[in-house]
């Protein structure tokens, strides 16, 4: 075998070593650089993902407003009406002042396309909080409709020939003068937070979807907490060693992997078919949230449990504490950081969680935040879905708004689990 | 700890006070009120007394109608003081309670250990109902669906268009149920999610594990679990604003005919979804793999990547594999992602340029809107989320086996 | 002492294999090797003993430069192999372990058959030309590590399936495959009962022919019975050095002396 080792006894220096060292060498590169494209590429995904979707979005953060001087015509208003009236007549009218040419029932229309369908309720709203204006000239400002917000924005292109656009020459030039004239604003969209939701993407908000998250998520809550806590001390702490307690944990570890559109069938057939609670209900999406979120909490609870070193529970069992009170006593509440960390993950995972949603019927369209877990609501993500299948254009944006509203809701979630876990981490 | 009996009763009452209140004054209304009326406009006149309650009056009410709001009002009233009263009773019983068991503790301590111990049985054994209720509830549903529509023709038949509404004794003689182009669909986009999540996650992870400097898997580990934490409704959204418009672009650049909502992009942007839970799995198996295995290799004169590739990674495969299982399983019932990227038709196609179904799809469309029971469209989906669950068990239970076995075997 | 079995000694002086000067290492702010001078020579068994965490596995690890996989580990001071500095940049540690090779505390064979688990090393350094000849390699050092009549009939079955004792032979035979010049062994023989062990001692004994062998043990009998030389650590200090017949009869250092007769370890 001496001949075969000429290179190797040439020493130990690389440059010696030969053409097999080298060629091992680069494979090693090869291997790095495959590696690093690898995650190079998902990590670019992400940035895109986020990208995308602030690109998209960010415009929906803002909504164009017109500023309108309106006088209350009482001919019109009268308090003994309200909430009733010609409050569109009045909003029109001013409008149309500001352009004495325009003439004929087309051209109207064409200008009065401009403000949003929702303009007329605020000015309503604004008169019923406070009917002694009637009569008065006040100064408004109130949202446009969807297509001139997306103008103003510069999402519709000016060049495209007239008759392929939503939004045609006469209108554009109208919407320039209110511009030059100093009418239009574009202040930050709060009703994105402060309207549920509507036909028309300029009105539409994410009130009644957020509330309607928080009851579900609050349900899911009270339901998963104690049921996932109970389950894993008796499973941890308590149960034997037997062929009952293997089933359960066998149970619970292919139930964390269920799809979750089987749990949506399963409340679909439980909770609405046999037991009848209302469709569409936070109660019964908190309910399936709860049956997934459980194996979550389960398997948490369970590591924090077992990272409790067992000097505590042996000191604790040997000054003559029950088995009982040296878990609740002493290893449920060193285990608690740990628990909540989990608790906090497995809601994150439920407020992202949609295809259950869909089944039980939170995907209706609904005006109005629920005022309780059994009103009709829907939820963020469901939201996200309605408004990602609107047609209107401006659901576009507003959809990548929504879903930045949920991720901020998520990395909130996430950041305060790492804080509790950095706080509380404790090495024994 | 024991104002929480009370904090349970409050919530309970706020949100079972409306419905019970309602209902008293549905049945208080005058007889015939609501004779031979269907329940949307029994809706009607409820929300109408409900807008009266709450002063917002439309128009002149029948009498009976105002009289019905303010009784809705006087129950609220009557409802808030009843809630008040009682949560204090309970609080000041429970302070008692637990004053009195305290003082009492050594006797007492068996009963209340032996009740706790009751209560926590209980939850552990609720995770066993919410199997059985799901098996049950699948079940039943299911075979109603074969009374109307024959085993063999669902599992066999590659027609699948529920949508036609097909009257009732016509079912089975069209033969619309069958699911195979079904099944086919969702294999063909988990198909190209693996394509994607398999080489890349396991890259990621060969890199991560052996490779990368600890500045850069301290922060490149976090952000991948961020997008492991992306919700599936936003991949869907991300689907269709960006990677669809892109795929369809390119391929009609080559000249080729893309329908605009691909297999491939929807498998595509799952397989985005599936790389982190990949990597993260496979990170975990290699991390398993004893220390000594990768200091003999060293030891013998490997080089890193030739102890990655011929010790580590063959020692970690068993692990790696259950990972990869749990993915597919992942993949077939993956829902939001295809429901908003892939097809609703159904077609007997295997080409990821055109446009597929998938099991989860079929079943979030036929459920969506009306949901009688009694309909084989809406049987058909529990028929289809029964295959689905045996089909996601199997392989869950199967990786898990596997992957439990790898582990004890390296501890 | 009483079982201490008389090796036969060569006295005179060997060609010196692999040299330490003034070397020092680091974990952290850890001084887990203080100014180490040692020679260890060809053809030579030479026994590294200590107490625990005296720091004599830290300097085995040193000689083939496995210490460089720990992130915050820092070695100061030369260790030449034939004369050239081993922690010479241009030197490749993959080059040095072929030379250097390495048998650990535990058997750690990999999960392949007893077959690949020889053929591992020559493969990856190429030292075989066919599958003839790699056939030759497989057989002579599973010879060599005498574990060849007990595997001959069963090369295809996996390593990891032999017994404890037969695995470090395996691991033994494996690192003998690579043909180093120097073998270091990690407490080979700790994971194995007395029967496995004496096999394993009565095969270091066989290797002296043909390399310089390093043994790390905890176990003085063991270091008495198969060491030429004998290099005592305590605290990161190598105390003493010298032929193993000296250092067990007449340690020069009240250090030595305290641990030899039990009274610090």
């Amino acid at each position: 075998m001496a001949d075969t080792d000429a290179s190797r006894e040439s020493g130990l220096l690389a440059p010696n070593a030969g053409p097999a060292l080298r060629r091992r060498n680069r494979y090693q590169i090869r291997l790095q650089i495959i590696g690093m494209a690898a995650i190079g590429f998902a990590l670019l995904m992400l940035v895109i993902l986020v990208g995308s979707l602030i690109a998209s979005g960010y415009k929906a953060f803002t909504q164009t407003h017109l500023t309108l001087d309106v006088f209350i015509d009482p001919a019109e208003i009268q308090v003994e009406r309200l909430p009733r009236g010609g409050f569109d007549d009045v909003i029109e009218t001013a409008l149309l002042k500001k352009f004495p040419t325009v003439e004929g029932r087309a051209e109207t229309r064409a200008l009065t396309d401009i403000l949003s369908n929702g303009a007329q309720f605020q000015l309503r709203d604004r008169i019923v909080e406070n009917p002694s204006l009637i009569g008065q000239t006040i100064r408004v400002t109130v949202p446009v409709s969807d297509r001139f917000d997306q103008l103003n924005k510069g999402l519709v292109d000016r060049s495209t020939p007239e008759e392929l656009r939503q939004v045609k020459d006469q209108a554009i030039a109208w919407f320039d003068q209110l511009k030059q004239s100093g009418a239009i604003s574009k202040p930050l969209n709060w009703a994105l937070l402060t309207n549920a939701d509507s036909r028309f993407p300029e009105l539409a908000g994410l009130k009644g979807a957020l509330v309607g998250s928080f009851w579900a998520l609050l349900v899911c809550f009270v339901i998963s907490f104690p049921l996932g806590i109970g389950a894993a001390i008796y499973l941890e702490e308590f149960a034997p060693r037997n062929r009952f307690s293997d089933l359960i944990e066998v149970n619970i570890n292919n139930l964390a992997a269920v799809p979750s559109v089987v749990f949506g069938l399963l409340a679909l057939a439980v909770f609405l078919g046999w037991f009848g609670l209302p469709r569409s209900a936070p109660l019964v999406g908190g309910m399936t949230l709860a049956l997934m979120t459980m194996p979550t909490i389960i398997i948490a609870t369970r590591a924090a449990l077992k990272s409790v070193p067992p000097s505590i529970r042996q000191a604790a069992l040997g000054v003559g504490a029950s088995k009982h009170q040296v878990v609740f006593g002493h290893v449920l509440p060193l285990a608690m950081p740990g628990i909540l960390t989990g608790t906090i993950i497995g809601l994150a995972q439920a407020l992202g969680e949609t295809a259950p949603l869909l089944l039980i019927g939170m995907n209706a369209f609904i005006t109005s935040a629920p005022g309780s877990p059994l009103d009709s609501a829907t939820a963020l993500p469901t939201q996200i879905f309605i408004w990602a299948d609107s047609p209107e254009r401006g659901f576009v944006s507003r959809t990548s708004a929504a879903i930045l509203v949920l991720l901020t809701f998520l990395i909130a979630m996430n950041a305060l689990a790492i804080y509790l876990r950095s706080k509380f981490e404790r090495k024994w | 700890m024991s104002f929480i009996p009370v904090f349970v009763l409050i919530l309970l009452w706020l949100a079972l006070q409306g419905p019970v209140i309602t209902a008293i004054v549905m049945n208080s209304l005058p007889d015939g009120a609501l004779e031979g009326l269907d329940s949307g406009a029994r809706q009607l006149i409820q929300a109408e007394i409900s807008s009266i309650a709450a002063g917002n009056i439309f128009g002149t009410p029948e009498p009976w109608k105002m009289e019905a709001a303010r009784q809705l009002v006087r129950l609220h009233d009557i409802s808030v003081w009843a809630l008040l009263a009682i949560t204090l009773g309970l609080s000041g019983a429970l302070v008692l309670f637990s004053r009195r068991r305290v003082s009492a503790e050594f006797r007492a301590r068996h009963g209340v250990e032996r009740i706790v111990s009751g209560l926590m049985i209980f939850c552990a054994v609720v995770a066993i109902f919410v199997t059985l209720g799901i098996i049950g509830s699948l079940l039943f549903e299911t075979l109603k669906f074969f009374e109307k529509v024959p085993f063999t023709k669902f599992l066999f038949g590659i027609n699948w268009e529920p949508q036609i509404p097909i009257r009732e004794g016509q079912v089975a003689a069209a033969g619309a149920f069958g699911w195979v182009p079904v099944i086919l669909g969702t294999m063909v986009i988990t198909v190209v999610a693996l394509v994607l999540a398999v080489p890349v996650g396991l890259m990621s992870a060969i890199y991560l594990n052996e490779f990368a400097p600890k500045w850069f898997r301290a922060t490149a580990k976090p952000l991948l679990e961020i997008l492991a934490g992306v919700p599936t409704v936003v991949y869907g959204f991300f689907a269709i604003l960006v990677v669809a418009p892109v795929i369809r672009d390119f391929g009609q650049s080559l000249g080729l005919d893309v329908s605009p909502n691909t297999a491939l992009a929807a498998g595509g942007v799952m397989g985005v979804m599936l790389i982190p839970f990949i990597s993260s799995f496979a990170d975990d198996a290699l991390s398993a793999v004893p220390q000594a295995l990768r200091e003999g290799a060293l030891g013998l004169g490997a080089t890193r990547a030739e102890m990655m590739t011929t010790v580590l990674f063959p020692a970690a495969i068993p692990g790696i594999v259950g990972g990869v299982l749990l993915a597919v399983s992942r993949a077939i019932g993956e829902t939001m992602i295809v429901v908003m990227a892939a097809g609703l038709m159904a077609k007997m196609t295997i080409n990821p340029l055109e446009s597929v179904t998938t099991v989860t799809v079929q079943i979030v469309t036929l459920l969506i809107g009306d949901t009688s029971f009694d309909n084989p469209k809406t049987l058909a989906a529990f028929a289809l989320g029964m295959m689905l669950f045996i089909v996601t068990l199997v392989i869950n239970v199967f990786a898990l086996r596997i992957v439990r076995k790898y582990r004890e075997a390296y501890d | 002492m009483n079982d201490m079995r008389k090796v036969e000694r060569d006295v005179d002086a060997r060609e010196v294999k692999i040299s330490a000067r003034d070397c020092q290492v680091w974990y952290g702010d850890n001084h887990a090797i203080k100014d180490v001078n040692v020679d260890i020579e060809e053809k030579t068994v030479t026994a590294f003993i200590g107490p625990s965490g005296c720091g004599k596995s830290t300097f085995l690890r040193c000689l083939n430069r496995m210490n460089d996989m720990i992130d915050n580990c820092r070695i100061e001071g030369t260790i030449t192999l034939d004369g050239q500095d081993i922690y010479d940049p241009r030197v490749d540690p993959v080059q040095l372990r072929a030379k250097v090779g390495m048998v650990f505390q535990k058997p750690n064979p990999f999960p392949k058959s007893i077959y690949d688990n020889i053929a591992y090393g020559p493969r990856i350094h190429g030292l075989a030309r066919g599958k003839a000849e790699l056939d030759e390699i497989v057989e002579k050092s599973l010879r060599r590590g005498a574990i060849w009549d007990e595997v001959k009939d069963r090369l295809d079955a996996p390593g990891t399936g032999l017994s404890g004792g037969q695995q470090q032979r395996l691991c033994i035979a494996r690192a003998i495959a690579t043909q180093p010049e120097v073998l270091l062994m990690d407490e080979p023989c700790s994971a194995l009962d007395p029967i496995a062990t004496a096999q394993v001692e009565e095969l270091i004994d066989e290797l002296r022919k043909d390399y310089s062998v390093v043994i790390v043990t905890h176990s003085m009998q063991q270091a008495a019975r198969v060491s030429h030389k004998t290099a005592f650590f305590h605290l990161g200090n190598l105390v003493e050095y010298g032929e193993t017949g000296q250092i067990f009869t007449n340690p020069r250092d009240p250090r030595t002396e305290s641990y030899i007769t039990g009274r610090i370890g």
